[in-house]
């Protein structure tokens, strides 16, 4: 792993390019030699955009953060697939090593009418966010740190939380989806909370609120392809939906 | 507040799947009524359970509520589909759907549109003829002869390739929407689950390949 002897890559690049909201977009074309396999997907576009400033063009628009996998930032819709070919990746985890000499890669901005466009690849993802304020949180007050043993949780549902909390909310499951649902991301947001004690006082008012506000921001519906499960980067499972499904359930008929 | 719940993603999604498992049950009721012509015997047996079914009151009254259920079934279907479709009003250029997901999870709309033009054709060769307009005649047994209707229609080839591909439309849409029903309705289970889609992929191949069955046998006069 990483003898730093990469080979190195010529490749076409087709990218959108939109100037704003309003605008229509097209796609570019650019030409890139010598890319070198150990480098990321992002520092291929670096390295893209430094050609382009040097060339007095404008640099290509693209949203990252942290380029180790946890803030996802990274979005980007590459050859058909969000985050690119490999599984259980963000963009920024992806090398140039999963592509060919000669390749032609498609670069898009995730699609959906709730992930409006900024600018090139970047879009609002801020939709998110409003369903996080709807109901993702607690409101009591926790204190300080309690004693690890105070609160007792079965482990089943202490490992299941922890699975739904690792969600980054990229959105690459809205971004797969061909309904443009936001189903895994408001299921592992409202799993993580309902299947912890501390999550049990706004349990049934959360689900109801988080999924008003999902279906409030234009979202679509669900119809369990699994496109986001296989694609999440965090291996967010589908069990997390029937557990929202569960959830909103109870929330309604008890 | 269940108002609410009904006009919500889940809501939908939760009518869409209970109707589909009511449709499920009719398939499975209706396969077993048909499947008396497996006897053979000029469709004496068949004719029966026919005659038994069109005049019991309360299969008559199911009969309205499975069409109650399959109306709601298609209605919420295409609402569905089209919030589906505005939610992404400027596509992809590019996709590549086979590396997350299976082609008929993807195509339940187009499926489900086959299927019901296919049940418009099937409902004008048999049930609006038991129902409405009257069998040719009765069997030895005084029953309708219901089977005679089959034999009519199945001489015609056009009709017993166009049930056949029907089958396979109904294989598929069944395929993802047998285990796909049961995720809607929160049932997903670390046990249950895996034997759930066992049971579904056995339960889509086999009972449309029964249905596809009859016409076939009925044009090679396997059965008579
Ligand atoms: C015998 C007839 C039919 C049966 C047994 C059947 C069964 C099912 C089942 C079990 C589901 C899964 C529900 C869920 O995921 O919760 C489903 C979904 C669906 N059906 Fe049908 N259906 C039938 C006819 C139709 C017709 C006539 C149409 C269209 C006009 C249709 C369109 C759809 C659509 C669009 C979905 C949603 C896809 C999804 O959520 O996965 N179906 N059906
Ligand atoms: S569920 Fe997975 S794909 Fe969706 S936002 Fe969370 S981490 Fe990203
Ligand atoms: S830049 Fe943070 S996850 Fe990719």
């Amino acid at each position: 792993m990483g003898s730093g002897h990469g080979t190195e890559l010529n490749l076409t690049l087709k990218v959108w390019r939109q100037k704003n909201t309003k605008a229509t977009g097209s796609f570019e074309t650019h030409q890139l030699s010598g890319i070198s396999t150990d480098m990321s997907f992002l520092e291929m576009f670096d390295v893209l955009n430094e050609k382009l400033i040097s060339e007095g063009k404008e640099a290509i628009a693209f949203d990252h953060d942290c380029r180790e996998g946890i803030c996802g930032m990274c979005s980007m819709y590459i050859n058909g697939r969000p985050h690119g070919p490999k599984q259980g990746v963000t963009t920024c985890q992806l090398h140039m090593r999963s592509f060919k000499n000669g390749d032609t890669i498609v670069v898009e901005p995730w699609r959906s009418a709730a992930f409006p466009v900024i600018k090139d690849l970047a879009v609002d993802r801020s939709a998110f966010d409003r369903i996080i304020a709807s109901g993702g949180y607690i409101s009591v007050n926790t204190g300080n740190a309690q004693d690890a043993n105070n609160i007792l949780i079965p482990k089943t549902d202490a490992d299941e939380a922890f699975g739904a909390a690792a969600c980054i909310g990229c959105g690459a499951c809205v971004a797969a989806c061909k309904n443009s649902s936001a189903m895994l991301f408001v299921s592992a947001k409202v799993s993580q909370l309902a299947l912890l004690p501390q999550g049990q006082v706004e349990r049934k008012e959360r689900v109801k609120k988080m999924v008003a506000a999902m279906d409030e921001e234009g979202f679509g519906n669900c119809t369990n392809t699994g496109a986001c499960e296989a694609e999440c980067p965090k291996g967010i499972s589908l069990e997390n939906i029937a557990r929202m499904n569960r959830e909103l359930m109870g929330a309604t008929f008890k | 507040m269940s108002k609410g719940f009904l006009k919500s993603s889940i809501g939908k999604k939760f009518v869409m799947g209970l109707t589909g498992l009511f449709l499920i049950s009719f398939l499975v009721v209706h396969c077993f009524i048909n499947c008396l012509i497996f006897f053979n015997d000029g469709g004496l047996t068949f004719n029966i359970g026919a005659d038994f079914m069109a005049h019991n009151w309360l299969i008559r009254a199911g009969e309205l509520v499975l069409f109650f259920g399959l109306i709601v079934h298609i209605v919420q279907a295409l609402l569905l589909t089209l919030e589906n479709k505005k939610a992404r009003p400027v596509g992809y250029a590019k996709i590549d759907g086979a590396a997350n997901s299976s082609w008929y999870s993807r195509s339940m709309g187009l499926l489900g549109t086959l299927l019901l033009m296919f049940l418009i054709i099937h409902l004008v060769h048999f049930w609006v003829k038991s129902r409405f307009t009257g069998l040719s005649g009765e069997d030895a047994n005084g029953n309708e002869n219901l089977y005679a209707v089959m034999q009519e229609t199945f001489k015609m080839a056009w009709v017993v390739v166009l049930y056949a591909l029907s089958m396979i439309s109904l294989a598929y849409h069944l395929l993802h929407g047998f285990q796909s029903a049961f995720q809607t309705l929160g049932l997903n289970h670390k046990v249950y689950t895996p034997i759930i889609k066992k049971a579904g992929i056995a339960f889509s191949i086999l009972i449309p390949f029964i249905f596809a069955l009859m016409p076939i046998l009925m044009f090679f006069g396997v059965i008579k």
